[in-house]
């Protein structure tokens, strides 16, 4: 378990949400803050391969990300390193792609890791889901 | 410490479903005795006094004695910050998932017309 946990049900094959999920095409269509344009979309989609991304925000700012790709297993999995450009604060991105009937349901993770090399090598993260520690961290700021 | 490194080491902390239980606990009942704490658990009290070191070295609970009693309380402020963390990302996600959302579904849309 991971510490942000989002599930959609999404009225596509899993092959075409996977290929959107991870080539540099896809990723600069929907990845980013805010209704801004991705400007730079660089992917290298497979095991030990780099992306980089660049978003211009509405408001005109500018922010770069990049990180490198732990798994790709199309169309099911997809783990990546995450890391805001001058940030310490690297992250992992889990995506999890399953049939339905109705097209696939993506299970999107991200959780918190102080560097990519410790991200490589945990393989569950942190235990405790994200609804568990918004109940207990809901209740502590109250 | 920076932002960052305490956010990890509170997540860290969290981990471990004894230490989220004692934190509900501070929450509903304000201040404890370690003993009344260690009551629910089925471990014994080096093990609590473990937990509780944890959670104070991560600045989420304060420790007062009073006599021979020591008295637990609970500190909101990481919680608060590892709760921004999360919405903070979770708002990031949320609208880039409606994006790539719209758009699997129009190029399944797309791929179905032309009878694939």
């Amino acid at each position: 378990m991971t510490s942000l946990t989002l599930v959609r049900i999404i009225k596509a094959r899993p092959e075409i949400v996977f290929d959107l999920c991870v080539t540099a095409e896809g990723i600069a269509r929907w990845w980013g803050p805010d209704a801004g344009p991705v400007v730079i979309s660089e992917a290298d989609p497979r095991v030990g391969g780099r992306y980089r991304l660049r978003f211009r925000m509405l408001d005109g700012n500018e922010y770069e990300s990049s990180g490198e790709f732990l798994e790709v297993t199309r169309p099911q999995r997809v783990r990546m390193t995450w890391l805001w450009d001058g940030d310490a604060d690297a992250t992992l991105i889990e995506m999890t792609l399953r049939p339905v009937p109705d097209g696939t349901e993506l299970t999107f993770s991200q959780s918190r890791f102080p560097d990519e090399k410790t991200a490589r090598g945990h393989e569950k993260g942190w235990s405790g889901s994200l609804d568990k520690l918004a109940a207990a961290a809901e209740k502590a700021a109250a | 410490m920076n932002q960052a490194e305490r956010l990890d080491r509170t997540f860290a902390v969290l981990s471990d479903s004894t230490r989220r239980a004692m934190l509900a606990r501070l929450e509903r009942e304000e201040a404890l005795s370690v003993s009344e704490l260690a009551r629910p658990h089925a471990i014994k009290l080096p093990a609590i006094m473990k937990h509780l070191d944890v959670l104070a070295d991560a600045g989420l609970i304060t420790r007062a004695k009073t006599g021979r009693t020591v008295t637990v309380r609970l500190q909101p402020k990481p919680m608060r910050e590892a709760m921004e963390w999360l919405r903070r990302y979770e708002r990031f996600w949320n609208t880039s998932l409606d994006r790539l959302t719209l758009l699997a579904e129009a190029r399944e849309a797309e791929a179905r017309k032309a009878g694939r």
